[in-house]
């Protein structure tokens, strides 16, 4: 096991002066003067980069892969993440050279297949979402988030009503909505969860004035939980005059069940590697998509896929409503790829399975471990369960020495202390590919964990205890920031 | 939990100590123990004139940020700049060492709209029920 | 296709602990009024096998790099993609692990990240760098925001040899924030440094340029960091860090911001996404610095680890206070990034960059020598540049493409007072036979 728990040096670290790797290309012109060709003012001096041969590099990523917790390797319960399985084929459609080696600025003509994919991905996602059309361009979920609170502030200026400055979030919500929010230069205002943890409406009606230009909801909420009168809610935030937006981090409970377009809300955003299971490379790329109602269509970023004569795609910019340009090219369209396979795989019935069993894995869990972690809400939850590990408080454990202790079970964490609003808070979100069994040890393992808490509390607060690192000094990596490597230039 | 009665209390768990027409502020212990160990601190500049309530910096720990309200209103007239590059004295001497900015007071009436000790610690422990 | 794994008893056996009769009872929580009572309109599913035939089938219908000649770059280049970054970077361990919120689970992907900054620190010649950003043209917006921030200013000036895409990204962030975009203008090329001079009368925020800017042309960037010192703004350059493997990194030159789009390192250029934004900074800007930053530290038995640092920047803590709303990264982009510069090191990256610029001068002699198509701009050039063409750009290009050839940019498409033109790029990928057959080709084309 020592391979998996030794510390790895950094590349730099085993540099050598003079050792080289991969050659990629050999000279066939005839050679010129560097100094003449690009001026002698413009070169470096020197490039401080690490001289490896191409089997150190190898060895080198391979052992830090073998310490990267994945959902390859386990169990990644982590809430309000969706950290579904990636199908493999997905990655093969995508590193087709049809889509991998293909240039953005080609001539329309030459990539008819990769306007195709988008323009019918956004199709699928206008259905699943029950709204108008689609755009593929935003790079993730915040970046989607921002563009439509762009789009929103668009569509006021348009209608003169720039007098709609609020926008509307609740407590239990994503910090994502509010710093999308206040870039655009919006004030937020927080709403409270009611004691049922759905929407205090009574703290809505309050809220909502001719300054309201939106409310963000998160439905399913970050607790978990169906937001049970969102067509009431949606109808008041009309009635004033406001947009209704959509978080769709959760859409995975609702696929093929409901929709939010039918719910009322004018506007949402997917995260693709979440719902779509597109792989999330460690934090990245994202990919999100805005899906709108008819009214804000004008306002789509720019370009808009066109499929005119019912042949011939083409990419259209000159739109006078728009936003604008949001992103250097069209979005993450390899991700898209991905995600494009993953429902054309999966068809209607495929997708509402998911929900089924995201949804049934979710109760399934807060079922199994009710006695010992107590749901925040004691209903019938959606994808995900938020618990609360405040019953151990009295032995001096916190939910963050749960989750470490989770780690030596073999186990990712849920994510902790979210939603803010529940003390001590566990998310755990299963989805729909984790098995029964796979569910079972999870659940005894936490069950076990809070009889350690009894029996032996130093044990959950000194754990992990079987990783390469223990817990990490976060304090001195802010005081004595430390950034980079400085044997460099 | 460290509640000295020299002085007053703002539920937002600012300390407020009156030396003549001034008044020192700092960040009381209750809250140097619930943000953790403190990394950085967002000073005012000195010559602010502040109103009562308002935001006039913040101090922040790994992961949290509390924005700082003024007790009382008055002028900005010094700032413990000595904590900047050791911030661990919020946390170490919460009410002396760590003290964060000097205000001379424009109403000092308002002092008695702040909290005594007593009436602090009361809030303190209803919210760790 | 179906990925689930619980079989029709097993579920049974669930909802029985549940305490719920049917899978029908989970949605109780969902009026009946807004469910669907209809399957969702979708085209029937696929197995694994037909699934990959639609979708060859569909890819069939574009034209790709392997099999056509393509000079066209732009801000995305054909760097010949060794075999190593896909191989390493595709390992699950990484494709398929979240954020590094638990660093004890974490520490490969936080270590690489750690890495990707310091190499970037170490091309740019800059203090820091985050852990990378959506692409070129958002980081370079959120670079623009971040200096209206540190300013208090509200005009951004930007010279018209920056991308235009880019400028259009900035343009619809500063638009939304209330701010205002103010355009340097070129001249022969090169941003015009006497347009610099106006600047000292109204200051702005930041003055913004790109090396090689978007014609190729390589500028003095000194210039950006000298006037952005005389009006007290910050200077920001863009670059291509994969020049910078030769050219004089922006740290040397003062300057206080520099993005970049990482593409040109290892990526694929899978039609413009998902791609990689850099930013390193100075810094002074440490806490002002968008994204996320990974920082080394010691665990509690004195070993190096690497957690996620100065996060209280960040949405999650700091909500509508933050330094930017941004939450994803580009992880794998930046993992590939960084394995393509160290599979290659320090020789291999020099090597390979300097035979793009012998390449592409090799091109630019032969187009001007055989051809008599004169360049447009007489700067000093990376591996792209512009020539004047005697017929319209996207005429000749209609007539390349009929022989297999993807011609360079026609930059009259965002520069119309240009004459008929095209940005021609070369890089290490064409052969002395590829370029003296896209000599052959535009005679061929130009003469017909």
């Amino acid at each position: 096991m020592s391979r998996y728990t030794h510390q790895n040096p950094l590349l730099i670290e085993g540099s050598v002066p003079g050792r080289r790797g991969v050659r990629t290309a050999t000279l066939d012109v005839p050679a010129h003067s560097l100094g003449d060709m690009l001026g002698a003012e413009n070169l470096r001096r020197e490039l401080p980069m690490p001289e490896l041969s191409e089997l150190d590099v190898v060895r080198h990523y391979t052992s830090l892969s073998h310490h990267n917790y994945s959902i390859d390797s386990g169990f990644y319960p982590l809430g309000s993440c969706t950290m579904k399985y990636n199908p493999k084929v997905n990655d093969r459609i995508a590193a087709m050279p049809g889509y991998s080696r293909i240039h953005p600025l080609q001539p329309e003509e030459t990539v008819q297949g990769a306007l195709q994919i988008m323009y019918e991905l956004q199709a699928m996602l206008a259905e699943i979402a029950g709204m108008a059309t689609a755009t593929l361009q935003p790079a993730a979920g915040a970046h989607a988030e921002l563009l439509s609170l762009m789009m929103i502030q668009a569509y006021y200026r348009h209608r003169g009503e720039e007098g709609r400055e609020v926008v509307l979030i609740p407590d239990s919500a994503h910090g994502t909505n509010p710093a999308s929010a206040a870039r655009c230069g919006f004030t937020v205002q927080t709403i409270k969860t009611g004691s049922n943890g759905n929407i205090d409406l009574s703290g809505l009606k309050a809220a909502l004035s001719t300054q309201t230009a939106a409310l963000m909801l998160t439905n399913p909420s970050t607790l978990g939980l169906f937001e049970t009168r969102i067509a009431e809610i949606c109808e008041l935030a009309h009635q004033r005059g406001a947009l209704v937006y959509c978080d769709g981090a959760n859409m995975n409970a609702l696929l093929g069940i409901a929709r939010p377009g039918d719910m009322g809300f004018d506007v949402m955003h997917f995260n693709l590697h979440k719902t779509f299971s597109t792989p999330h490379g460690g934090g990245g790329p994202g990919g999100g998509v805005i899906a709108v109602q008819r009214c804000l269509e004008p306002f789509l970023p720019v370009p808009v896929i066109i499929h005119k004569d019912g042949r011939h795609y083409s990419l259209e910019e000159d739109r006078p409503h728009t936003i604008g340009r949001i992103h250097s090219f069209y979005g993450a369209f390899l991700v898209a790829v991905r995600a494009y396979a993953y429902i054309a795989g999966l068809g209607a019935d495929g997708l509402r399975e998911v929900a089924e069993n995201a949804v049934l894995n979710a109760n399934y869990i807060r079922a199994k471990i009710a006695e010992s972690f107590p749901a925040a809400f004691p209903q019938t939850c959606m994808h995900e369960v938020v618990v609360s590990a405040g019953g151990l408080r009295r032995h001096g454990v916190k939910a963050l020495d749960v989750s470490k202790r989770l780690i030596d079970y073999g186990f990712h964490p849920p994510t902790n202390y979210f939603p803010l609003t529940v003390p001590e808070a566990l998310m755990i979100e299963p989805t729909e590919t984790e098995s029964k069994q796979t569910l079972d040890t999870f659940c005894e393992a936490l069950i076990q964990i809070s009889r350690e808490a009894e029996d032996d509390p130093e044990l959950l607060r000194t754990a992990p205890h079987h990783t390469p690192v223990s817990r990490l000094n976060e304090t001195a990596a802010v005081k004595k920031l430390d950034v980079r490597w400085s044997t460099g230039g | 939990m460290l509640i000295p009665d020299d002085r007053k209390y703002s539920v937002t768990h600012e300390w407020a100590k009156v030396e003549g027409d001034k008044v020192r502020v700092g960040i009381s212990d209750h809250a140097q123990e619930e943000l953790g160990d403190v990394v950085y601190l967002d000073l005012p500049e000195v010559g602010r004139i502040l109103s009562k309530g308002d935001v006039f910096g913040a101090v922040e720990s790994v992961k949290a940020v509390s924005d700082l309200y003024a007790p009382v209103s008055g002028e900005v007239v010094e700032t413990n700049t000595d904590i900047l590059n050791h911030t661990e004295r919020v946390n170490e001497s919460a009410y002396d060492e760590g003290w964060i900015i000097l205000i001379r007071m424009s109403d000092p009436s308002e002092l008695d709209g702040l909290l005594d000790a007593d009436a602090y610690r009361q809030i303190v422990e209803e919210a760790s029920h | 296709m179906s990925f689930i794994a619980n079989t029709i008893p097993e579920q049974a056996a669930m909802l029985d602990t549940i305490g719920i009769r049917s899978l029908e009872d989970l949605w109780d929580p969902i009026p009946a009024s807004i469910r669907l009572n209809r399957p969702l309109d979708l085209s029937p599913a696929l197995d694994e096998q037909n699934l990959v035939r639609h979708l060859q089938r569909i890819a069939d219908a574009n034209v790709h790099l392997d099999r056509n000649l393509s000079f066209i770059g732009a801000g995305i280049y054909d760097h010949y993609c060794p075999a190593i970054v896909s191989a390493l970077a595709s390992r699950g361990e990484f494709a398929t692990s979240y954020t590094p919120y638990q660093p004890e689970v974490s520490q490969g992907m936080l270590q690489a990240m750690y890495e990707f900054q310091s190499l970037i620190c170490d091309l740019t010649g800059m203090d820091m760098a985050n852990a990378s950003m959506y692409d070129g043209a958002t980081a370079l917006a959120e670079a623009a925001l971040m200096a209206v921030e540190v300013t208090g200013r509200t005009r951004v000036a930007v010279s018209e040899a920056v991308h235009p895409h880019y400028r259009q990204v900035l343009n619809t962030y500063l638009r939304s924030a209330g701010d205002e975009m103010i355009l340097l203008p070129a001249r022969r090329g090169i941003t015009d440094a006497a347009s610099f001079e106006d600047l000292l009368k109204g200051p702005p925020a930041c003055i913004i340029g790109q090396q090689p800017n978007f014609f190729g042309c390589l500028e003095d960037v000194s210039n950006y960091s000298n006037a952005a010192v005389r009006c007290g703004a910050l200077s920001i350059i863009s670059v291509d860090p994969f020049t910078l493997a030769l050219l004089k990194p922006p740290g040397e030159m003062e300057i206080d911001i520099v993005t970049g789009e990482g593409q040109s390192l290892g990526l694929p250029t899978g039609f413009g996404g998902p791609l990689l934004g850099i930013f390193a900074c100075k810094r002074d800007y440490a806490r002002r610095l968008p994204g996320r930053i990974v920082g080394a530290t010691t665990d509690s038995e004195g070993r190096r680890g690497y957690v996620m640092t100065l996060r209280t920047r960040e949405q999650d803590i700091r909500r509508e206070k933050a330094t930017s709303n941004i939450c994803t990264n580009e992880a794998l982009m930046a993992l590939m990034a960084s394995i393509y510069l160290v599979a290659l090191g320090k020789e291999g990256l020099r090597e390979t960059a300097e035979i793009c610029v012998q390449k592409a001068h090799y091109l630019q002699q032969h187009l001007e020598n055989e051809l008599g198509l004169k360049p447009l701009f007489q700067s000093k050039f990376f591996c792209e540049f512009a020539v004047t063409l005697p017929i319209d750009g996207d005429e000749l290009n209609q007539r390349l493409l009929q022989q297999g050839i993807i011609g360079g940019y026609n930059l009259r498409r965002r520069y119309p007072q240009l004459p008929d033109s095209m940005l021609v790029c070369v890089t290490e990928t064409k052969s002395r036979d590829d370029l003296d057959r896209f000599v052959q080709a535009m005679k061929e084309c130009i003469a017909s």
